[in-house]
């Protein structure tokens, strides 16, 4: 991602200007960000930890033919795919603001809300049909880990379809511009996070 | 302020307990050295007209000192105990000729299991009584913990033993009592409302009264 | 936040502050402010777990008598006035829980933290001041909603502030049920406040520090609370996870920690001390950074071994990480990993034996003035070295057989948490009233209370090892039940009385802090003559501390330089011309034309 215009600028919001003591080389919106991350990956950590120990422990308690004897692995798989199509957007969209295309950034910033709005609606369907079909939280160690991992994480994708619909509304309110676009850039690491952290838990929970 | 231990009865007191006085003896070196330092320094260099104060950064030299030396003395007692802690709590350590018990956990009561006549526990003629631990003196003994409901903790001061019964876990512990009488086991684990009284009396038997407690008892058994 | 941005809205505000009362000191995004709400909201938490602790050792020390007072208390906590088992369980917990989380680790990390972190870099606020605020509002409703459980039915929590699976997680084992759901929710919700403050915190240290406040220009304070706060980040979220997944067993169904379909009881004790471990050095690292302040200023000498100082607190903070297993010895575990854990919990005795005789060297050769935070500073080191000397026993697995779960071990816990923690926040707070308040607390009733809560508290935590070294166990509603604990009533009452003693003296400082307020004197900028930039700025400094970012110019603890022109000592800030004929054995300090 390479930004001729500014290559040569400092003293912008996006690439703030050398100070005096050497802190992160990174503007503080975003320092505070990759922080954050961090906590999130070790909350993941915990709960991935302990899904792989119990798995490994006790195999007998997840179906001999694998999850997908329970799971809806088609209909997770495109759930998957549009995940990473709206990092895809979000990824035009932190492009469309450092190019200076202020008319397209809340397109794609739409876009990604939109998206990342299907995906918890999709899992939301998810959960009801497991249900239904007797597959609940107390369905043993595979409904215990089952629901936590995709539970929580839906939360966080939830939690950042919110601040993406706040920034798309910023967006549309002109409040960015190619010079300063922080809020656009901060939210993309969060989006981007969750994104990954998906893609970890949809192999190893339903594909393996 | 009393720094002995009670007395032991077990063949692993011993053991402990000298690991325990040789820490508390370097300890104790430290405490003095590090208190009388202080106190000596509180004084010595306390605020006096016409004095200054010595303006320095440190010393290089003394830090690898006092650093060298706490480390050698924590490894070596980590050396000391490592054997001690294997010889106890091993899984391998477990003599082959222990008489083996099972104690089972549950609120608010300890239930021990004893093999009966033919020496295997899990037959017909064993034989189950609650909150009494009977064991004869001079011989290994090896209790499979098992827990009904929470985790309680298997405990004889006197034997200097202490193990977690957690539920869904067999967890194989022993020792070997070296004294007769009567001892008490308390519970070592927040176990509910009852813990605090989740007391057992572990009798310690000349081999002579344990065959005759143990025959005693199989025959109420067979009587049921 | 720019530093351009940081400076104008510094200087605008330095000036003029025309913010409604309910924006300057309710919702403020001041850190100054938010440090004070911390303050006063764990002050009053540290008196509800002392008083839950005041009950405990009333059982103890007379177990089955009716306890003065008792009488207010319902039918389901009291029976005519004497303590009942069930709620005698839940005191244990909630002492342990109010005190970790809701008293001494904000204390420590949510008052001094927001309080020094930006008066003591040079920056205007905190990085993220309006998440700063939110992080105070969050903690406000988790304390609110710990309190409310020992109102509903059931009662409070009741499985010890560890939480240990399966008791935690079925109200049958407990009778508890609504009470522990809401401590792990409440606990949840704290935890959240804390992650947000972590973040600010190692943001601001990392991004906002004045110009010429480098790495190593940082005071030991802040960099104790930089590496706890990167504790606090990634500590936190563990058991925020453990927690969430223990609420999940008693609400949802699952089976994480039973054993029934497959779960770990073990599990729980892994995931709660991985986070329990670093916590506990949560508790005890900004303690010894403000201790390090206090120090060489009362001594009027630098920090013996600056550096190393620094590496202790990142060893200490490193190291912390890998002996979670020490509090599992007897568990259950693969006693092959006890011996693992065994040498590396062995190997951090050593960073805490480099800052104890750092500290004792920074007193040797000094010109020692005995003020008060400078008493309390002293009680931390001298009191430290008890508990960590008595964490020695625990860590050799072979001992920690015999004294595991017994009074020697809740020894330990409070020479190091009150000892330590405590007495270093004593320190702390009489240090930096006058900077908070403006005001100078009387020093008689501080030296007053510094030496009864020195004595009694020796009296009430010493014979707690020989409680332990007898096999007393803990947690039991009634020591009177076992033989064997017989001889010892005579001690558990002799504890009991200093513990009644203890707490009454706790008066002196209460009346003295809210004495200070109104019939304080007004203190002066800088009342302890100490090097820091906080002492730079009036008190208490305005909102945005200071019309200008200001320079830095000097290490920390420059007392006694041969630079120091008025006074014995030499502010980070202060610009100074060269010597004529520098002396060639000091380290020579750096001037504006050597930068």
């Amino acid at each position: 991602m390479s930004h001729p215009a500014h290559a040569m600028t400092h003293g912008d919001a996006m690439h703030p200007p050398v100070k005096a003591e050497f802190g992160s080389g990174v503007y503080t919106e975003k320092l505070g960000m990759w922080v954050f991350l961090l906590s999130e990956v070790m909350f993941f950590t915990a709960l991935i930890g302990s899904y792989l120990i119990l798995r490994f422990s006790r195999p007998d308690a997840w179906p001999a033919g694998g999850p997908q004897e329970v799971l809806n692995i088609p209909v997770t798989a495109v759930n998957t795919f549009l995940l990473i199509c709206s990092s895809v957007t979000m990824v035009k969209a932190y492009a469309a603001a450092a190019d200076g295309k202020l008319n397209l950034l809340p397109l794609w910033l739409l876009a990604t809300t939109l998206i990342g709005a299907t995906f918890v609606g999709v899992q939301a369907y998810e959960y009801t049909e497991l249900v239904t079909h007797g597959f609940g939280p107390s369905s043993g160690l595979f409904g215990s880990t089952f629901y936590t991992m995709t539970g929580f994480h839906g939360f966080h994708v939830s939690m950042g379809v919110i601040c993406m619909a706040y920034v798309t509304l910023r967006a549309f309110r002109g409040k960015y511009s190619a010079t300063d676009h922080r809020g656009v850039e901060v939210i993309g690491l969060y989006w981007h996070f969750v994104d990954l952290v998906w893609i970890i838990l949809f192999t190893i929970v339903y594909l393996i | 302020m009393n720094w002995l231990l009670p007395p032991g009865a077990s063949t692993f007191a011993g053991d402990i307990d000298r690991i325990y006085y040789i820490i508390l003896v370097i300890t104790t070196i430290a405490f003095v050295v590090v208190q009388a330092g202080l106190v000596w320094f509180l004084i010595k260099y306390r605020a006096r007209p016409g004095r200054k104060a010595l303006y320095t950064h440190g010393n290089m030299k003394a830090e690898v000192i006092w650093t060298a030396i706490p480390a050698v003395t924590v490894i070596v007692i980590g050396l000391m105990s490592g054997g001690v802690w294997n010889h106890i709590k091993g899984r391998d350590s477990v003599p082959a000729d222990a008489i083996p018990l099972a104690v089972h956990a549950s609120q608010f009561e300890w239930n021990v299991t004893y093999p009966g006549p033919d020496g295997q526990l899990g037959s017909a003629d064993d034989f189950t009584v609650r909150n009494q631990l009977h064991v004869p003196v001079d011989r290994p003994v090896a209790v499979m913990l098992t827990a009904e409901d929470v985790i309680h903790s298997f405990n004889v001061p006197a034997f200097r033993i202490k193990q977690d019964a957690v539920p869904g876990m067999h967890i194989r512990t022993w020792f070997q009592a070296t004294q007769t009488g009567e001892y008490e086991l308390g519970c070592a684990e927040l176990c509910g409302l009852g813990h605090y009284r989740m007391r057992a009396v572990v009798t310690v038997h000349t081999a002579e009264d344990y065959e005759r407690w143990l025959t005693e008892r199989a025959q109420t058994v067979s009587l049921r | 936040m720019t530093t351009v941005a940081t400076h104008s809205e510094a200087a605008a505000h330095a000036h003029v502050d025309d913010r409604s009362f309910l924006r300057k000191y309710i919702f403020s995004t001041d850190h100054k402010i938010i440090g004070i709400q911390f303050l006063l909201m764990s002050l009053l938490f540290l008196l509800v777990g002392g008083t839950l602790a005041m009950i405990i050792r009333w059982q103890q020390g007379y177990p089955g008598q009716a306890m003065p007072g008792a009488g207010v208390l319902p039918e389901t906590m009291a029976a005519d006035g004497i303590i009942l088992p069930e709620f005698y369980n839940s005191l244990v917990t909630m002492h342990g829980t109010f005190m970790v989380f809701f008293a001494i680790m904000p204390l420590l990390v949510g008052v001094f933290g927001n309080y020094l972190i930006p008066l003591k870099i040079g920056a205007a606020d905190m990085a993220f001041p309006r998440i700063n605020m939110a992080s105070f509002w969050i903690a406000v409703p988790a304390g609110i909603l710990m309190i409310v459980g020992f109102f509903v039915e059931g009662g409070h929590a009741a499985a010890g502030w560890t939480g240990y699976a399966p008791l935690s997680a079925v109200p049958e084992y407990t009778g508890v049920s609504l009470g522990q759901q809401i401590w792990c929710v409440s606990l949840i919700v704290l935890g959240l406040s804390s992650i947000l403050g972590s973040m600010n915190y190692i943001s601001t240290v990392i991004n906002l520090r004045a110009p010429g406040m480098t790495w190593f220009r940082l005071p030991l304070s802040i960099w104790a609370l930089f590496i706890t706060a990167i504790l606090v980040l990634l500590a936190m979220p563990i058991l925020s996870g453990a927690l969430i997944m223990l609420l999940f067993d008693q609400v949802l169904g699952t089976h994480f920690f039973l054993p029934a379909q497959g779960g770990q009881p073990l599990l729980w004790q892994h995931l709660f001390w991985f986070f329990g471990h670093p916590e506990v050095y949560i508790l005890i690292l900004p303690a010894m950074g403000f201790v390090s302040d206090i120090i060489a200023n009362g001594s009027r000498k630098p920090i013996f071994g600056y550096h190393s100082m620094v590496f202790a607190i990142a060893a200490i903070g490193f190291l912390g990480w890998m002996v979670w297993g020490h509090h599992m010895f007897q568990s259950g575990m693969n006693p092959t990993l006890g011996t693992s854990f065994m040498i590396s919990t062995m190997l951090i005795a050593v960073p805490s034996a480099i800052k104890t005789f750092n500290w004792l060297g920074t007193l040797w050769g000094g010109s020692i003035r005995f003020h008060v935070p400078m008493l309390h500073a002293l009680a931390f080191v001298s009191m430290f070295v008890i508990g960590g000397l008595s964490g020695v026993f625990m860590a050799s697995t072979p001992v920690d057989i015999y004294i595991h779960d017994t009074y020697f071990i809740v020894a330990h816990i409070h020479y190091v948490l009150f000892g330590g923690s405590l007495f270093a926040l004593f320190a702390a707070i009489t240090f930096w009233y006058p900077k908070m308040f403006g005001k100078l607390m009387s020093p008689r009733l501080g030296k007053l209370h510094f030496w009864l809560t020195f004595i009694f508290y020796n009296m009430t935590f010493f014979p707690m090892h020989q409680l332990g070294l007898q096999g007393h166990m803990r947690r039991i509603y009634d020591p009177t039940v076992y033989q064997f604990l017989d001889h010892l009533g005579g001690l558990n009452r002799f504890i009991t009385i200093s513990a009644f003693l203890l707490f009454a003296s706790q008066l002196i400082f209460a009346y003295s802090f809210i004495a200070g307020w109104f019939r304080g004197e007004k203190a002066p900028e800088n009342p302890w003559d100490d090097t820091g930039l906080e002492w730079t700025t009036p008190s208490p400094p305005p909102h945005g501390n200071w019309p200008e970012t200001p320079t830095v110019h000097h290490p920390p603890y420059e007392f006694s330089s041969p630079l120091a022109r008025d006074g014995d000592f030499l502010p980070q800030t202060r610009e100074v011309k060269p010597l004529p004929d520098p002396a060639p054995t000091s380290t020579p300090a750096d001037t504006p034309a050597s930068r």
